[in-house]
């Protein structure tokens, strides 16, 4: 038999069509010891309370839907334990730094639009015709963006950035580091067109290397690494732009 | 109502979906493309598939021998002439979404690598790790961002398609965020949403994967074929039905019974060897694998946990590099969920409901019977995977007719103008009364989740791995009464704004439309073919009699009609499907 217990959940609901500000709801949700957060949110919505609003889908931490704060961490509730939290009462939360639309769930939609500023595409190096087959690319150069390609887009990393929290017009990490993934990518020739957006005062530069991004990235992307190399980069730019002449020579 | 019009409308933004809008865009520019989805693109199912892309890619491989694999694999129910246009554009698909950018992994010398799947007798199956589906799709959906003539329509419920004058003409969506109705006007149509998986109570399927599509084109009149045919993954994890790719197999995992023994081999897959050798063992076709799985629990040969009997999935022997360079996710998941590092420890697994061969009715171009309408992906029945699909056949599928149904959607909108906007409107506003007499329905008697875990009971214990006339007709006599139950189903919540309760509530009258169309089709074919298993006196394949498709057609207050269709023969004839020591000497 597993040994079932019961947790009280303190869940900070919102509705913007009724509420003038955000106000803690307590639940108590009966738990074993593979109970994740989601599935205790989803026990709430099905036996308590349809009126419960949040995200989530494939249960497995690679859709990103499900980020909020836990005990005040972001993190995904998916792959968050309740036998993990040593509390007799657990606090979940909308992710920090972004508007709450409901509930747990906040506006995607700058975060989106962020993403596709910086085309988020490959800008082939040389053009290659499909019957020539794939571009070759070593598992080496193959290394060199891979972690950064596997973001999930789940936003904790902005929740858990302070200058995120002070200044949204922060390109912030996550898209940075998508930023990097295509810039490091053997193939990719788009560096030109997207330095600027990694110059530019919302780039880099608006990183306080505080790190807590890389800390609570549920996939060890660490967008810090990304945004520490394209500081340097960044720099050096800065540097050659004095010693490069303005007009090339023909 | 607020109206929005387009020359195409996709609703689904997943692989298929993104690849049939860029195939909009580059075919004709000046063409306007609405891509709706109940979620942003990157949170699609796809994103979840794990082991790879099926393409031909070695020198002494063949088309042929795809064709051949995929034929036999789905026991002869595949359209020949789509699976001969399939093999011969996977490549390419692969390659495109490799100039895309996809991060394929790669051999020593910087080709794109391949792996063994189960089923396919050469190694053909392109891969991103063990996150492919993941990576194709954050490459489809990140190069979409290119094409200006896609316009998204990110977290837009679909709730109708309208069709006036014989065609489809657009379709009624709800703005989650607002809860308000907006109709997309559009000259063609393109239904990419995805399976039924949540319809079982054990899948692999994200909580979205409901069958919004093939409900509402079923419900227009477009038959749902093949329905019966339900494929059971063979390694999931028990409790949550989460997926351990058929990779880990493909890299060389075992299955192994409570005597820590390879049964595989006592169900006609062996003989075994101690690496993995292809349409052999582990490598066999998953609905053999989950067959054997059921016989292994009849025979009290499996392991009782705390979720059910399982059998060990054994990958220690692969080494730490390689579980780290092949299969990170399954690692990660492993010891998050379950405390368990496949290093060290057998992993325990049980087979889940992961996919559904059929689905709306397609031609060899995507297009539906009903005019304007395209469907593609595992929405779509166009025909490639017949009574058992193969693994990394769907990933490839996407793309490949992802891009057909974006040009031929494209061709017919060009010869289209819209309809009448006054009829449109009015069958908009006819579909929003019907939207809203749901939301406003009072807490009642009956509660969604009651019906929904009724409903998933009932198809796991009717409609499993092996069925019997006395299942199926329990089956289809318990969902008839849900979906009368499902008249009383109450709401606590009857405000607009990102109501998902609502949601829920109109995602479980799709599941259990197509929850029907899959017990009536499966009591309907009295024979034994892939996934679909009889133990009534059914138990063979039955040529004379069901070499055909089935087709459910959606009558209202009423059980589906199951009609039948011919199966498209070109150069394979119905033979023996053969693995193990048989498939060496073949």
């Amino acid at each position: 038999m597993v040994d079932q217990r019961t947790i009280r959940m303190q869940v900070l609901r919102y509705h913007p069509q009724r509420d003038e500000r955000p106000a803690w709801q307590s639940y108590t949700v009966p738990f074993t010891d593979d109970t994740s957060i989601l599935q205790a949110l989803l026990y709430i919505k099905d036996e308590i309370d349809g009126t419960l609003s949040f995200r989530w889908s494939c249960r497995m931490a690679i859709c990103g839907s499900c980020g909020m704060m836990i005990n005040g961490k972001p993190r995904l509730a998916c792959e968050t334990f309740l036998r993990d939290l040593a509390a007799d009462a657990v606090r979940i939360e909308a992710l920090a730094h972004f508007p709450i639309e409901r509930d747990l769930i906040v506006s995607v939609g700058e975060f989106v639009a962020k993403l596709e500023s910086i085309k988020p595409y490959l800008i082939p190096k040389e053009p290659r015709a499909l019957a020539a087959g794939e571009y070759l690319q070593t598992p080496a150069q193959l290394a060199r963006y891979e972690q950064f390609s596997t973001c999930i887009n789940c936003m904790l990393c902005y929740a858990a950035c302070p200058e995120y929290g002070l200044n949204t017009d922060f390109t912030g990490p996550g898209v940075l580091a998508l930023l990097h993934r295509y810039n490091a990518d053997s193939r990719d020739g788009g560096r030109a067109e997207r330095m600027p957006i990694v110059n530019a005062e919302e780039g880099v530069w608006s990183c306080m290397a505080v790190g807590y991004c890389s800390e609570v990235c549920p996939k060890q992307v660490d967008p810090a690494h990304a945004v520490n190399q394209n500081k340097a980069i960044s720099a050096g730019d800065y540097f050659l732009h004095f010693l490069k002449p303005k007009h090339r020579p023909p | 109502m607020d109206i929005f019009t387009f020359d195409i409308a996709i609703v689904g933004a997943g692989g298929a979906g993104l690849r049939a809008a860029i195939a909009v865009a580059e075919s004709d520019p000046s063409l306007t493309v609405a891509l709706i989805s109940k979620v942003y693109p990157m949170r699609s199912h796809t994103v979840a598939a794990e082991g790879g892309a099926a393409a031909v890619t070695q020198a002494h491989d063949s088309l042929e021998a795809h064709f051949h694999d995929t034929v036999a694999g789905g026991e002869w129910l595949c359209e020949q002439d789509v699976v001969e246009y399939f093999v011969e554009h996977a490549h390419e698909e692969l390659v495109q979404l490799e100039h895309w950018g996809c991060p394929w992994s790669r051999t020593l010398d910087g080709r794109a690598n391949v792996r063994a799947f189960g089923g396919m007798r050469t190694e053909r199956t392109w891969f991103a790790a063990d996150r492919t589906g993941f990576h194709m799709l954050h490459t489809l959906f990140q190069t979409s961002t290119s094409y200006r003539s896609i316009q998204r329509f990110d977290e837009y419920f679909c709730v109708d398609l309208i069709v006036d004058a014989g065609r489809v003409q657009g379709v009624v969506t709800i703005e989650i965020a607002t809860g308000e109705m907006r109709l997309i006007q559009a000259k063609a149509v393109i239904v990419a949403t995805g399976g039924a998986g949540r319809v079982f109570s054990e899948n692999t399927n994200g909580g979205i994967v409901t069958g919004d599509g093939m409900a509402l084109a079923y419900r227009h009149g477009a038959p749902l074929r093949d329905m019966e045919f339900v494929q059971y993954h063979p390694t999931c994890m028990p409790g949550t039905g989460l997926l351990f790719t058929e990779a880990c197999r493909g890299e060389g995992g075992f299955l192994l019974n409570s005597a820590g023994y390879r049964y595989l081999q006592d169900y006609g897959l062996g003989p075994p060897s101690p690496t993995p050798r292809n349409m052999a063992m582990e490598l066999g076709p998953r609905d053999r694998l989950s067959q054997a799985y059921w016989h292994e629990k009849q025979r009290g040969r499996t392991i009782s946990g705390p979720h059910g009997e399982v059998v060990h999935l054994d990958l220690r022997h692969l080494g730490e590099r390689k579980l780290r360079e092949r299969l990170p996710q399954i690692c990660e998941l492993a010891l998050r969920y379950l405390g368990i590092d496949p290093g060290r420890q057998p992993i325990p697994v049980l087979p889940a409901v992961h996919y559904t061969m059929g689905g709306i009715m397609a031609d060899e171009k995507t297009a539906s019977p009903l005019p304007g309408l395209y469907s593609v992906g595992e929405c779509s029945s166009i025909g490639i995977h017949g009574a058992n699909r193969l693994g990394s056949n769907s990933l490839t599928e996407l793309l490949v007719f992802g891009k057909v149904a974006g040009i031929e959607a494209a061709r017919y909108a060009k010869a289209m103008s819209h309809g009448d906007a006054a009829t449109v409107g009015a069958l908009a506003e006819a579909t929003e009364a019907g939207a809203l007499a749901i939301l406003m329905r009072p807490r009642g008697d009956e509660r969604i989740a009651t019906l929904r875990r009724e409903m998933t009971r009932t198809m796991e214990d009717g409609c499993g791995i092996y069925r019997t006339a006395a299942t199926l007709q329990s089956s289809c006599d318990r969902l008839a009464q849900l979906k009368q139950r499902y008249q009383r189903v109450g709401l606590d919540d009857h405000s607009r704004a990102w109501n998902t309760e609502w949601l829920l509530a109109i995602e479980l009258g799709y599941l259990l439309d197509v929850a029907q169309a899959m017990a009536h089709s499966a009591l309907a074919r009295r024979e034994s073919r892939g996934s679909h298993q009889r133990l009534d006196g059914f138990e063979q394949r039955d040529d004379a009699s069901f070499l055909k498709h089935s087709l459910a057609f959606y009558r209202a207050d009423q059980a589906p009609h199951i009609g039948y269709g011919p199966v498209k023969i070109t150069h394979s004839q119905p033979g023996t499907r053969v693995y193990g020591a048989a498939a060496a000497q073949a």
